[in-house]
């Protein structure tokens, strides 16, 4: 908690996409290019959207920064649709390649991972929760790092997996990431994975034993972080190695 | 405003009425929860209030002899720097105006600490003569431990990180020091209508 302030200040930039990918039917991740002034950013970081009406009218959101540090030149952040929202329908549905996209960042400090707070890591999402940890795992993979990492990650369904393919692949390589999924409301024929909301069971079998000083990273609906964090402490692990982040569908 | 979002609209515009909503802001109805990590649960048997830091003799109160302080019914709009802002909150609290009564102190700066290791500090003269509360309630209710309970410090006129949840005492400073998200890069102030999110807004 002792980091030195970054004082510097926080400039509107302006990004065009160079590339939206479809990730789930309801979620799309948009690369946007970097000039180079962009100061980089840590894994877990945030940048802040701003859209911009004819009439002057502007709103602003956060999103994740989904891509790596190593990610050099460009930034992904991955939105889902919120049904009533009113700036991601605007981003999933009508921001196209070559359009311009203002924002600023990066934003946050504490939710981040850079490989020094050490331990084996447990990252735990809730659907688009996912999006700070997959900087962290991209991250990881492209310092190859061996850190022991498990990722839990709640989904309602297999089609509602963000990332599923690349998360797949990267724990193909054996480098000491495991992933576990949990699919809440539809699993397809022969599913063996979990196929329930993540619970102190789960937690048990999956997570780390608190002596062997894991560091835990929860991002996801505040029910879920809620229900992760309490059941983590009750496992015994300090406080202060559980971080946090909430995404509500609030405003979207 | 030389940039325009091509093909956004944004939401009508009557929703909010006018000059209720700080920039950048937007209003919600639900009550987001936000905070950096697992909820504290400290049991009212074991929770104290206390003044601390520049004072002649600190100041400290069991729940039991905080909720004898007079309390007030507070109706106020709210705004989070994650963008969210809801009108009409109401609290019930005990003013920072009465558990400093009668306190003699050289200190300009607060920093509010909490349960779980939060921090935020305000400077003290955003705290006082009607500026803030320790709130216990929330719309009736007893305030849900994630939303800060059993109380929090609720300074209406700042963006809400300065509201500090589990907030279990003030320490008043001759030397202003930052916070926790204060340290990383948001706003020392934070005042939502200069929309000052983060340092150098």
């Amino acid at each position: 908690m002792a980091r030195a302030a970054v004082q510097r200040r926080l400039t509107w930039r302006r990004g065009r996409v160079t590339r939206r990918v479809d990730e789930t039917p309801r979620v799309r991740t948009l690369v946007l290019a970097l000039e180079e002034d962009w100061p980089g950013h840590l894994a877990g970081q945030h940048v802040d959207v701003r859209l911009t009406a004819e009439d002057g009218y502007q709103a602003q959101r956060s999103y994740s920064i989904a891509s790596a540090p190593e990610d050099v030149g460009q930034l992904a952040i991955t939105v889902e649709r919120i049904g009533d929202g009113e700036v991601s329908p605007y981003l999933v549905d009508e921001l196209t390649e070559g359009d311009q996209l203002e924002f600023r960042g990066p934003i946050g400090g504490y939710f981040v991972w850079d490989e020094t707070p050490g331990g084996p890591l447990l990252l735990v999402a809730g659907g688009s929760g996912i999006c700070p940890l997959m900087a962290m795992i991209r991250h990881r993979a492209a310092r190859g790092s061996r850190v022991p990492t498990r990722l839990l990650y709640s989904s309602r369904s297999l089609e509602d997996v963000i990332y599923r393919e690349e998360v797949d692949l990267l724990a193909a390589r054996s480098d000491g990431l495991e992933v576990f999924h949990t699919l809440t409301r539809d699993r397809p024929a022969g599913w063996t994975g979990y196929a329930r909301r993540i619970d102190l069971e789960m937690l048990t079998e999956v997570g780390w034993r608190p002596d062997e000083g894991p560091l835990g990273f929860v991002c996801g609906p505040t029910p879920l972080v809620e229900a992760v964090a309490e059941a983590l402490v009750q496992l015994g692990w300090s406080p202060d190695r559980v971080k946090t982040e909430r995404f509500g569908p609030t405003g979207g | 405003m030389d940039f325009i979002s091509r093909g956004f609209r944004g939401r009508p515009r009557e929703q909010a009425p006018a000059g209720r909503l700080p920039p950048g802001q937007y209003m919600v109805r639900d009550f987001p929860v936000l905070s950096a990590g697992p909820t504290p649960h400290t049991p009212l048997s074991r929770w104290t209030f206390s003044i601390t830091g520049e004072i002649d003799e600190p100041r400290q109160w069991t729940w039991e002899q905080f909720r004898a302080l007079p309390t007030e019914t507070i109706t106020k709009d709210i705004h989070c720097v994650t963008k969210w802002s809801k009108f009409d909150t109401v609290w019930e609290g005990v003013s920072v105006d009465t558990l400093l009564d009668g306190v003699d102190t050289t200190a300009e700066y607060v920093l509010a600490f909490s349960d779980g290791g939060y921090t935020t500090n305000i400077p003290l003269q955003d705290l006082t003569e009607g500026k803030a509360w320790v709130a216990f309630a929330f719309g009736g209710e007893p305030l849900e431990p994630e939303h800060g309970g059993p109380a929090r410090l609720l300074v209406p006129h700042l963006y809400f990180w300065k509201s500090a949840k589990w907030v279990r005492g003030l320490r008043l400073m001759s030397e202003n020091s930052p916070g926790f998200w204060e340290t990383y890069g948001y706003h020392d102030y934070g005042d939502p209508w200069r929309e000052q999110r983060y340092s150098g807004d």
